[in-house]
């Protein structure tokens, strides 16, 4: 029997090779933590930079905070627009679950119509999925009792109380101060989107427009710590939204609403102007509109149904309405003719009834015939043959000229952007837009207002306040005084413009005596005025014709049996007192005939005896 | 009586306890500021720690040679709950991992963390070294069985360890470089085999691994949120109790597998420089105890319980700072958790074991 072999366990051998594998071990084991050393210091050392910023960004939320926007004050103090406190029933998409099915349950516990669900599917589309969307403004305080106590059941649902601007006159100034609304993705493009970031609204038009920076304010920031699923920990850091500027505008709104009771129930605007300052004291366009309608989020029927509206109550007749003058030229077309000797106040004409240029066939007609006519007796009785004589006589460069001393034919720089800047008619401005030669005849008819030339009631507003002012010219202006917050009142100075001076500055007092008459004399034109107002006042009517009349027609017709589309715009511009004008206007009713002149009387008895301001309430 | 008679007597290795009571202060320190502050929390670890803390010390108690003899029966068992927890185990987290005996829930794949470094020391104790070709491949089995069987509840971070732990005995053993090196390269060919054979959310993780970004709030977010953490940490760290990844909950699993992130985002790359530091006295002890081991079972064993140890926190780290995919281990010594450290304070009890049953021989 053999031995089975065991072979002898080398000792020596295998401590040596414990040892030498566990030097291999080590070695190995080394270079595995330097290759984790070196990562380390990657991450922690060469790319610290990128990951602070990243976790910074993880845990640090900068929310911005709206400013409050600047109220809106009339120049007595009284306000216009303000911002009011409104709980609002308000949606975060991404952590509401099942959306539809909740706002249908929503539906049952707070009414919610057709209108305010369009309005929100229309936001969601539009807003980040973590964003908070209005779903129903103007909550009642039922209402948010009753969702309070179901809130539980809504997740992404809460409930917000905000600031919503309200206009409390509503309508009335609606075509002054214009109105604010969301911005939309045109004006994300023009605003500096940082001071917005915390901002729904904008000014979309008027006053809220144009003084949008000074309304806006600047807005505040706070460092919030979030954590992880984006809840808010705790507010790091403040700075606080310094509220906007407060507007005081230079209407008075006693006389805006004398105006717009006046003008009521016919189109029309009326511009009442404080001459020696050239503050806008009235501002009327009727019809006008809600402007409340526009901050809430107009659906789309209901913008339509403004929109399409036959009176147009959007449009702001009294900056964008434009009208041919009229008779209300010949005032200015007298003092040029008398300035620059081309007539004197003694020349008389005869009027047949007609006028024609010499060799021409065509006839130009008269209201009437009103026989011999002075300079005084033309402005009267608003004689159509003088004028066009002295039209003929000046050339259209002079008429021209002396419209565009006035301000017509270019913006007035009032505090609206949307201002048109109407036509001043010249052989140039024929060629380059009616692509047509200029006729003599166009000269003709330039002289009693007729014609190519178009202007806006301001413009024709601006114009009497520097006929008024005896060539004083001074920027239209809506703007009172601002005030900011923590600084002092600020009020606005009158910004002065180059003043019309006559050669012989007596013609001023012999125009304005002629228009005084236009109300005082029997045969004026503005006659019905009636008399004895307690104040003095010089006005001019104008009859802007909107049926043209046939050559072979009567010259007169009566207005009443036209359809009312058809009827002659009525135009009448005054100011009052005479010698020291307080208040200069125009006033433009469409298709109202003569309508305009009882409506003078109206505003200025209003402005002109009126005892103490005594307070409006909305 | 002296501290170090005590130590003697209690078969404590001193150099080894003091390093790891280092470790666990320092580890508290971090999951007090991980765990939000929580005293209730640092109770539950220090229970722990004093419970894994008694395991070491009866496990340091048992003589290697008692170890040794029992060695095929605690293999044999161990295999038998890995069996029995895939037929009637507990599910946790999606895999099949826990066992429940009378009310005591445990991992088995845990046990196998001993079993088969025991199993193999054993093995090649009675047998001579160098290792034969039939040798090799009954080591094979030994380690690939429970191996397989841990990788299929899923747990492929145990599997990978304990794969680790069995290969190292074969390293220590002097397992020829040729074979390991083909070894080496057949892992590396058969890792896209791998694929077909991987659960949904584990290939969801290399996916993630290779590319974090490819989904930033899914499957890619731990790592994304991790690699801020230790990046934002920066040289010198945000400072204890103030790392905004962990506070405000970006870094998910702060206390558990996660936790280094939170000590690399407060104490930054110095922080974690004493951290590996103290990791690698220990390994550095561990190598110490294995030369110094007197027979071959022991210096195996305590090599193999070196390296798994180098590698439990190696692949932690590795995973947490993104060099490797991440598979679901803790960090010793530091994560939240009684099971792991249970398990590996007792393969300390067993290197004390090794180092303090040495007979006095001179030589």
């Amino acid at each position: 029997m053999r031995k089975a072999h065991t072979p002898f366990k080398d000792i020596t051998h295998e401590v040596e090779l414990t040892e030498h594998r566990s030097w291999a071990a080590f070695i190995v084991m080394l270079f595995l933590v330097l290759l984790l050393l070196c990562r380390l210091a990657y991450l922690q050392i060469y790319k610290n930079q990128v990951y602070t910023t990243l976790s910074t960004h993880n845990w640090l939320d900068l929310v911005p905070l709206e400013p409050i926007r600047g109220l809106i004050f009339d120049r007595n103090g009284i306000l216009l627009a303000d911002n009011t406190p409104v709980f609002s029933l308000d949606v975060i998409p991404d952590k509401a679950k099942n959306l539809n099915k909740m706002l249908a349950e929503v539906g049952k516990i707070i009414p919610l119509s057709a209108a305010d669900l369009t309005l929100f599917q229309k936001q969601l589309k539009q807003h980040r999925r973590f964003d908070e969307i209005p779903l129903r403004l103007r909550l009642t305080d039922l209402e948010v009792a009753r969702f309070a106590e179901n809130q539980y059941r809504f997740p992404g649902f809460l409930i917000k109380a905000r600031l919503i601007r309200h206009y409390p006159f509503s309508n009335s100034f609606s075509h002054v101060l214009g109105y604010i609304g969301q911005i939309n993705n045109e004006e994300l493009n023009s605003i500096d989107t940082a001071n917005y970031s915390a901002s729904r609204y904008i000014g979309k038009l008027g006053i809220e427009k144009y003084y949008e920076e000074d309304l806006h304010g600047k807005v505040g920031y706070q460092e919030v710590e979030i954590d992880a699923n984006g809840e808010p920990i705790r507010v790091l850091k403040q700075i606080k939204p310094f509220p906007g500027k407060n507007l005081y505008l230079s209407v008075d709104s006693q006389l805006q609403l004398a105006a717009e009771k006046a003008l009521d129930g016919h189109r029309g605007a009326i511009v009442a102007i404080e001459p020696q300052t050239g503050q806008i004291l009235a501002l009327v366009s009727m019809p006008h509109y809600d402007p409340n309608l526009f901050v809430l989020g107009l659906s789309s029927a209901d913008f339509q149904h403004l929109q399409q509206h036959p009176d147009h109550p959007l449009y702001n007749r009294a900056i964008r309405g434009l009208y041919p003058l009229a008779s209300t030229i010949k005032p200015y077309l007298a003092l040029e003719g008398l300035d620059k000797d081309i007539i004197s106040s003694e020349d008389t004409i005869y009027d047949p009834g007609w006028f024609m240029l010499k060799n021409s066939e065509h006839v130009f007609r008269d209201t009437k015939v009103h026989g011999t006519v002075d300079l005084t007796k033309a402005i009267i009785t608003s004689c159509d043959v003088y004028f066009y004589e002295l039209a003929s006589k000046m050339g259209i460069k002079r008429i021209d000229n002396v419209l565009q001393q006035f301000g017509f034919g270019k913006l007035s720089g009032i505090e609206m952007d949307e201002e048109v800047a109407g036509v001043v008619s010249s052989p140039e401005w024929k060629r380059r837009v009616k692509k047509a030669p200029w006729y003599e005849g166009d000269t003709i008819i330039s002289g009693i207002g007729q014609g190519y030339m178009q202007a806006t009631p301001l413009q024709l507003a601006v114009a009497v306040s520097t006929l008024a002012n005896r060539g004083k010219r001074v920027a239209p202006s809506l703007l009172f005084a601002q005030q900011e917050l923590g600084k002092a009142f600020e009020q606005q100075s009158p910004i002065l413009m180059d003043t019309i001076t006559l050669n012989d500055e007596e013609n001023w007092d012999t125009i304005i005596h002629a228009m005084q008459k236009v109300i005082d004399a029997p045969d004026g034109t503005a006659h019905r005025f009636g008399p004895h107002p307690g104040y003095t006042i010089a006005g001019k009517t104008g009859t802007a014709q909107v049926h043209s009349k046939k050559q072979d027609e009567e010259g007169l017709e009566d207005q009443k049996k036209l359809p009312e589309q058809l009827r002659d715009h009525s135009l009448f511009i005054a100011f009052a007192p005479a010698e020291q004008p307080k208040i200069a206007l125009a006033i433009i009713v469409e298709n109202g005939s003569t309508a305009a002149v009882p409506l003078a009387k109206q505003i200025l008895d209003f402005y002109l005896n009126k005892k103490e301001p005594s307070h409006v309430i909305p | 009586m002296s501290f170090h008679k005590i130590a003697h007597y209690l078969h404590i290795d001193t150099f080894l306890l003091c390093t790891m009571t280092l470790l666990f202060l320092m580890g508290l320190f971090i999951l007090y500021s991980a765990g939000n502050q929580s005293f209730i929390l640092i109770e539950k670890q220090i229970m722990h720690i004093l419970l894994a803390g008694f395991i070491m010390l009866l496990v340091a108690q048992v003589p290697p040679i008692v170890w040794q003899r029992w060695a095929p029966w605690i293999y044999g068992l161990s295999l038998a709950f890995l069996v029995a927890v895939l037929l009637m185990g507990h599910i946790g987290k999606g895999a099949q991992r826990w066992l429940s005996i009378s009310g005591f829930r445990f991992q088995p794949a845990e046990f196998m963390k001993f079993a088969i470094p025991l199993l193999l020391a054993w093995y090649y104790n009675k047998i001579h070294l160098p290792l034969s070709f039939k040798s090799i491949l009954i080591s094979a089995a030994i380690i690939m069985v429970p191996v397989l069987l841990t990788a299929k509840q899923p747990d492929l971070g145990t599997a990978i360890l304990l794969f680790a732990a069995g290969s190292a005995v074969l390293f220590f053993a002097g397992l020829s470089v040729r074979i390991m090196a083909g070894i080496t390269l057949l892992l590396t060919t058969g890792m896209p085999l791998l694929w077909y054979v991987m659960h949904d959310y584990q290939r969801q993780r290399v996916l993630t691994f290779l590319n974090p970004e490819r989904d930033p709030l899914g499957a890619g977010y731990h790592i994304i949120q991790s690699k801020i953490a230790i990046g934002s940490g920066g040289l010198f760290g945000k400072g204890w109790l103030t790392g905004t990844q962990s506070h405000l909950h970006f870094l998910p699993e702060h206390t558990t597998d996660f936790i280094f992130a939170v000590c690399s985002e407060e104490f930054g790359f110095m922080g974690n420089i004493l951290l590996i530091t103290l990791f690698m006295v220990i390994v550095m002890r561990g190598l110490y105890i294995t030369v110094h081991a007197q027979d071959t079972f022991t210096r195996l064993l305590a090599g193999s319980i070196t390296v798994t140890f180098f590698l439990s926190f190696f692949i932690n780290i590795g995973m947490v700072t993104g060099i490797l995919p991440v598979v679901g281990l803790p960090l010793p010594f530091i994560s939240y958790g009684g099971s792991s450290l249970v398990t590996s304070l007792a393969s300390f009890g067993m290197l004390m074991s090794i180092r303090t049953h040495r007979k006095l021989i001179t030589t």
